[in-house]
């Protein structure tokens, strides 16, 4: 059976990401539904389609639109406008589709948001792209600017009487900045730190404003949703998550990529669509939806990569990028260079988080160089049992996912590394030094 | 030394598109980096003088972001991504590699100004890993040859003068 393509049909085709060749694909018809049926309407469509958030935490989109305040007011009764943002901040490791959607189908992007702040009524809205996309951000800008100039955007869209305004925030490398409130923050101009949650984003969001944030992929999929109908949207994907879903495939396999596939593909038919393991190789571990999430070992990858499969399986489905390590792989080197990137990251409100995953990266270099004792194995856990749920946002969980999950899977190779004194695997393991000169000197 | 007249004419082009003026210290940052290649502490001064802010309101968001220099960079910033998805494709054999032949560590600046190395994180593209920011661009799929080859290019240009290595879609004109 051919697999039903929603986002990468035509991904091979010269100029896909062109307002024209949109057009003659049927593009912006959903838009033109969208204000035939109105906002109950479109909320009720989503909802049925099972469409979850692609961001990472697969919170049902039908319902966040739908908790959306309808009039709100401020304190003097005045009605307060209402903002759209897309998260398009991809920083999470192994995460790489919301690039492919900007940059070979930008129109979707955009025909998603106007029927989304149709659905939510919602006056402007903004993307907030990693500032290390630069082509991306400009591929989108024209994109913006080609469909106002249509009447796709602007005032009075397509005769509806609606005005939705749409604008591109770039970030400055920051990983934190993927976080919600945090990219809130930052794109009024801020340190991009999270805020303490309630309120959510629906009440007090962008500039005070309720607002709605999605992920690029999530907003990309509602002009299918709309032309094909929710039911059939679910009906591509499992019983609580509809749809199919754009899944990175990266690290250690012969064909790394992304791939359009059902939810309902399981983790090891995504590897082997992606090829195998590389050089026929065994394989180790899989990291299966971005850096945050618990790894597997190779017995465990039999499961579907919807969301509730992978949170049964004590993982997450997350941003859908699977990381893939073959048997050369030293786990204890692997987990260590994801630390030092969660120390870097860290943003430094919590000490929970601030602390913990400095000490963490520390003990690591120190047990891959050998020098670790098994006091440190429990530490570790202790760090960890700290860091978990008490932070403002959910980066400290994000430590804590590999972390653990490496030391309770591959103990016996951390062991290894405390008892011979040295990386078993490695001919010339890299020195305390050498390590910690990397940890601090990450950018000018 | 205040903001160049078209760094200015380029905010004031954007305040209508958000309801605070604090929203543009961001794009005001991204401007002058782009502009001088760096952020000084003057040019802090200038933005927050410009947007009426206190000055520790832009400078807190300076040293926030990673991708803002607050030291002078080489005509050419290498950027090679260390994390996971390209360091399990060899991305440290490549930094070893430049490192030797730009005869610095990362993190550091040539005696000559012409390159500087960093170490960065995830850049979103693992799929292609290792990969090399190049200023704007992104070079991906690298082993050592590619990289030479790479180098080379890059040299090549620099001595013929040119001046928009790696930022060739750069359009003055829009934001971003
Ligand atoms: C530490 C951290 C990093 C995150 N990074 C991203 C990101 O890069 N891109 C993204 O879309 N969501 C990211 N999220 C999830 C967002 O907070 C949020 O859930 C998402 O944008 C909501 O959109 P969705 O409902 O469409 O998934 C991150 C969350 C956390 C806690
Ligand atoms: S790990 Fe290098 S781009 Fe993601």
């Amino acid at each position: 059976m051919m697999e039903e393509k929603i986002l990468t049909k035509h991904i091979n085709t010269l100029n896909c990401h062109t307002l024209d060749f949109y057009l003659a694909n049927g593009g912006y018809n959903s838009l033109k539904k969208a204000f035939e049926i109105g906002s109950d309407a479109i909320i009720e469509e989503v909802k049925k389609s099972n469409l979850r958030g692609r961001g990472g935490a697969g919170f049902p989109t039908g319902m966040k639109w739908s908790f959306m305040p309808k009039n709100p007011v401020d304190a003097k009764g005045n009605p307060k406008p209402k903002y759209l943002v897309c998260n398009a901040d991809e920083g999470e490791p192994g995460t790489f589709k919301d690039r492919l959607i900007m940059s070979k189908n930008p129109h979707s992007l955009i025909e998603g948001m106007v029927i989304a702040a149709k659905a939510v009524g919602a006056c402007r809205g903004y993307i907030y792209i990693r500032g290390e996309f630069f082509k991306e951000a400009r591929i989108l800008q024209s994109a913006i600017d080609d469909a106002r100039k249509k009447g796709f955007l602007g005032k009075d869209i397509l005769g509806s009487k609606m005005d939705f305004e749409l604008f591109v925030y770039r970030g400055a490398g920051a990983y934190i900045c993927g976080e919600e409130s945090a990219l809130l923050n930052s794109l009024e101009g801020k340190r991009g730190e999270p805020r303490l949650k309630p309120p959510f984003p629906a009440q007090v969001g962008a500039f005070g404003m309720p607002t709605c944030v999605n992920n690029v992929e999530t907003f990309a999929v509602v002009p299918y949703i709309l032309e094909h109908g929710g039911p059939k949207f679910a009906s591509l994907g499992t019983e609580k998550s509809g749809g199919t879903r754009l899944f990175c495939v990266s690290g250690q396999v012969e064909r790394p990529g992304i791939y359009e596939l059902s939810m309902r593909t399981t983790l090891r038919e995504l590897i082997d669509i992606a090829g195998g393991v590389r050089g026929g190789k065994k394989l180790k571990a899989v990291i299966p939806g971005g850096a945050s999430a618990p790894m597997l070992t190779a017995t465990e990858i039999d499961i579907p990569m919807c969301f509730d499969a992978m949170m049964k399986a004590g993982t997450m489905a997350g941003s859908g990028g699977a990381i893939v390590m073959s048997e050369d792989v030293c786990i204890v080197e692997a987990t260590s260079i994801l630390l030092r990137f969660y120390e870097h990251e860290s943003c430094g409100q919590c000490s929970q988080c601030r602390e913990g995953s400095h000490w963490l990266a520390r003990m690591f270099v120190r047990i891959e160089a050998g020098k670790g004792t098994h006091k440190d194995l429990e530490m570790i856990e202790r760090i960890c049992s700290n860091m978990a749920g008490q932070t403002i946002c959910a980066f400290a969980d994000a430590v804590t996912g590999p972390v653990l999950s490496a030391v309770r899977k591959f103990r016996s190779e951390f062991e290894d590394h405390v008892r011979q004194r040295r990386c078993p695997q490695k001919i010339a393991s890299r020195t305390i030094d050498a390590m910690e000169i990397d940890r601090g000197r990450a950018h000018v | 030394m205040a903001l160049s007249k078209h760094i200015k004419d380029k905010l004031d082009k954007l305040r209508p598109n958000f309801p605070t003026l604090q929203a543009l210290v961001i794009p005001a940052l991204h401007e002058v980096q782009h502009e001088t290649g760096m952020v000084s502490e003057d040019s802090m001064r200038d933005i927050a003088e410009f947007l009426n802010l206190p000055f520790m309101k832009v400078r807190e968001v300076v040293t926030f972001y990673t991708m803002f220099n607050k030291k002078p960079v080489g005509k050419v910033h290498y950027q090679l991504c260390g994390n996971i998805g390209c360091w399990l494709n060899g991305s440290d054999k490549l930094m070893d590699h430049m490192e030797k032949r730009l005869k610095i560590k990362h993190g550091q600046t040539t005696p000559d100004g012409k390159y500087t190395l960093s170490k960065v994180e995830c850049l979103g593209a693992c799929g292609s890993g290792p990969v090399l920011q190049v200023n704007e661009d992104y070079n991906e799929n690298l082993d050592v040859e590619k990289l030479d080859q790479l180098m080379d290019d890059v040299f090549k240009k620099i001595d013929a003068g040119e001046n928009n290595i790696g930022r060739e879609t750069y359009n003055p004109e829009v934001w971003p």
